[in-house]
């Protein structure tokens, strides 16, 4: 099996087995593939783009052509374990919106997005007074598909405003983990795995 | 090949009865006309079920015995296509009403030796279904690797796995829908009249005379051909440019390219096609709506299903646009049935899906290799 993007390979590793997962975003279905394969998960997908659902579908994966911000209403409450996000959600119109969807079709929910507080982010801004152009954040502003940047403090603050609990979170820099506690500057994108409410915080 | 006669080019059978239909009609039996392609595997576990469209028949990749023209599917169908002979047992038959080899209204009444004509009775996209399922039957195949068809193929293919969950392992729904529009219904109304107000036409009952109605055909298929193409695409072939004239004629000559394709288009079908299988064949498109018979809500037709589904549909078909298709995808997914689904795009409209469409031929593959 092709290795996995490191964001995605943390989520692989956190997902129960057997579980039944929506990926939206899916892209080429690279992680419904590797939870399907793996953890016999029975995952399906969402995705924008024609050509990814068509590779996905070629690769014997369940994908709808579809837009988060419009087509997650159309699922059914409680229909999953889990719903995945990875690196989509800065590209939403309405990322609350999305993420109350999220939590609502599934019981849990990983979301993984670029962090616009990553000190490199912060130096082009500082020092350059240009918007950055990253590793992870590759186009220049006005071809960005990221119209709702966000980072990981927002992110925390945000969560913890609606109520929502937070099960793990992992940070990566350089696709390594590092540590939680300066993770708003060091890390260049962060993993969380949420739950609807604290009271449900308990291992299901 | 394969040493039993049940299996190859040109079969037909005549299956006993009696036959009931879901007008309330019974038929004392019916003759269906089949192509097979490719063998059985010895499970019988390869068999795909090709579903064709309105005007079409069992010649999906065989030359049609009429106008020597090629199959109407040989992209999608033959050796190093996606849906492969050497791997798939490929079954295509001759809808009921239809005029190829099966039962419809230019078939001898057994009660009376004539033909049928408009006594035939209204049959149904589910009486489709039931008639292939009694040729699945005679062929010894208890289940399907899948049911595939394009436009009136895909209403088949849905109508399959809401009556026969357990027979059909996948479905593939291609420029289709789960229920018939007013507009489709309109078109259609339209070439039927055009049928009925040929004074050839006699109720019917042309058949001795030798002169059907095909002037009314011509333009029954005149105006549905429209809604196969796009206008997009209808521009960039023809435009407004004239046939074969440098000026226009101040008559109503067929001055435009336009006009003389679709008259040619018209001509050529009636040498193909009988009138009033045409009749009975768009009043079952139109009485088609999956979900009309689960109560309304089409999640129903599929519940607890475990079939896998692909839907796909084109952005520049207007006959049955991409919002149907996705209509049938949410339906799927509230039935929580594995289901994939697409737009592609393309500038042909309906038609797209008959034409070299790699991205299509890509799916298709995948979508059948994932069975296993």
């Amino acid at each position: 099996m092709p290795a996995l993007r490191p964001d995605l390979a943390i989520i692989a590793a956190n997902v129960a087995p057997g579980a039944r997962v929506l990926d939206i975003g899916c892209g080429d279905g690279a992680l419904m593939a590797a939870l399907r394969d793996g953890l016999g998960a029975d995952a399906r997908g969402l995705e924008l783009d024609p050509a990814n659902v068509a590779a996905s579908v070629a690769r014997g994966l369940s994908v709808i052509q579809g837009d988060a911000d419009v087509d997650l209403a159309d699922y059914p409450t409680d229909a999953f374990d889990y719903a995945i996000l990875s690196q989509t959600l800065q590209t939403t119109r309405r990322p609350d919106q999305v993420l109350a969807e999220l939590l609502r079709i599934g019981r849990r929910a990983f979301v993984s997005f670029p962090n616009f507080a990553h000190w490199r982010v912060r130096l082009s801004l500082l020092w350059g007074g240009r918007m950055p152009v990253t590793r992870l954040l590759p186009l220049a502003w006005y071809e960005t598909p990221n119209i709702h940047h966000v980072t990981i403090d927002d992110f925390r603050d945000f969560v913890r405003s609606r109520g929502i609990a937070v099960e793990g979170a992992w940070f990566l820099s350089g696709d390594r983990l590092t540590s939680a506690a300066a993770a708003n500057f060091r890390a260049e994108h962060a993993v969380f795995l949420l739950s609807r409410s604290p009271a449900g915080a308990g291992r299901g | 090949m394969l040493d039993d006669a049940r299996f190859g080019l040109n079969r037909q059978v005549r299956l006993p009865g009696p036959f009931r239909l879901d007008s309330g009609a019974v038929l004392p039996e019916i003759e269906i006309g089949y192509e097979t392609y490719g063998a059985p595997a010895a499970d019988g576990g390869n068999a795909v079920l090709v579903c064709h469209a309105l005007t079409g028949d069992q010649h999906v990749a065989s030359p049609h015995p009429r106008t020597g023209k090629p199959g109407w599917w040989g992209r999608m169908v033959g050796p190093g296509r996606p849906i492969d002979p050497d791997r798939y047992l490929v079954i295509c038959a001759n809808v009921l009403g239809s005029c190829m080899g099966s039962t419809g209204p230019a078939s001898a009444d057994p009660a009376t030796g004539q033909p049928y004509g408009m006594r035939f009775p209204v049959i149904t996209i589910a009486d489709m279904v039931r008639a292939q399922a009694a040729l699945l039957d005679h062929l010894g195949l208890a289940r399907l690797k899948a049911v595939v068809g394009g436009s009136m193929g895909g209403m088949q293919a849905l109508a399959w796995a809401a009556a026969h969950p357990d027979r059909v392992e996948a479905a593939l729904v291609i420029a289709s829908a789960a229920r018939h529009s007013a507009q489709n219904i309109a078109f259609h109304e339209v070439g039927r009249q055009a049928i009925m107000a040929d004074p050839k036409w006699r109720g019917g009952d042309y058949y001795g005379t030798g002169d059907p109605p095909a002037a009314g055909l011509a333009v029954a298929r005149m105006a549905a051909h429209i809604t196969y193409l796009s206008e997009a695409g209808l521009t960039e072939k023809f435009g407004r440019r004239l046939q074969a004239r440098d000026a226009k004629s101040f008559g109503f000559d067929a001055d435009f390219q336009i006009e003389s394709y679709l008259r040619h288009q018209g001509i050529a079908f009636t040498d193909r096609f009988d009138a009033n299988s045409y009749l009975y064949i768009t009043r079952a498109l139109d009485y088609f709506d999956l979900a009309e018979d689960h109560g309304g809500v089409l999640a129903n037709a599929f519940r607890g299903t475990r079939t896998r589904f692909c839907v796909v549909s084109f952005d520049t078909d207007w006959l049955y646009p991409t919002a149907e298709s996705r209509a049938i995808a949410h339906a799927l997914n509230a039935a929580a049935a594995p289901v994939s689904f697409v737009e592609l795009s393309s500038p042909f409209g309906h038609d797209a899906f008959l034409l070299e469409s790699p991205e299509l031929f890509r799916i298709v593959d995948g979508f059948l290799r994932a069975g296993g």
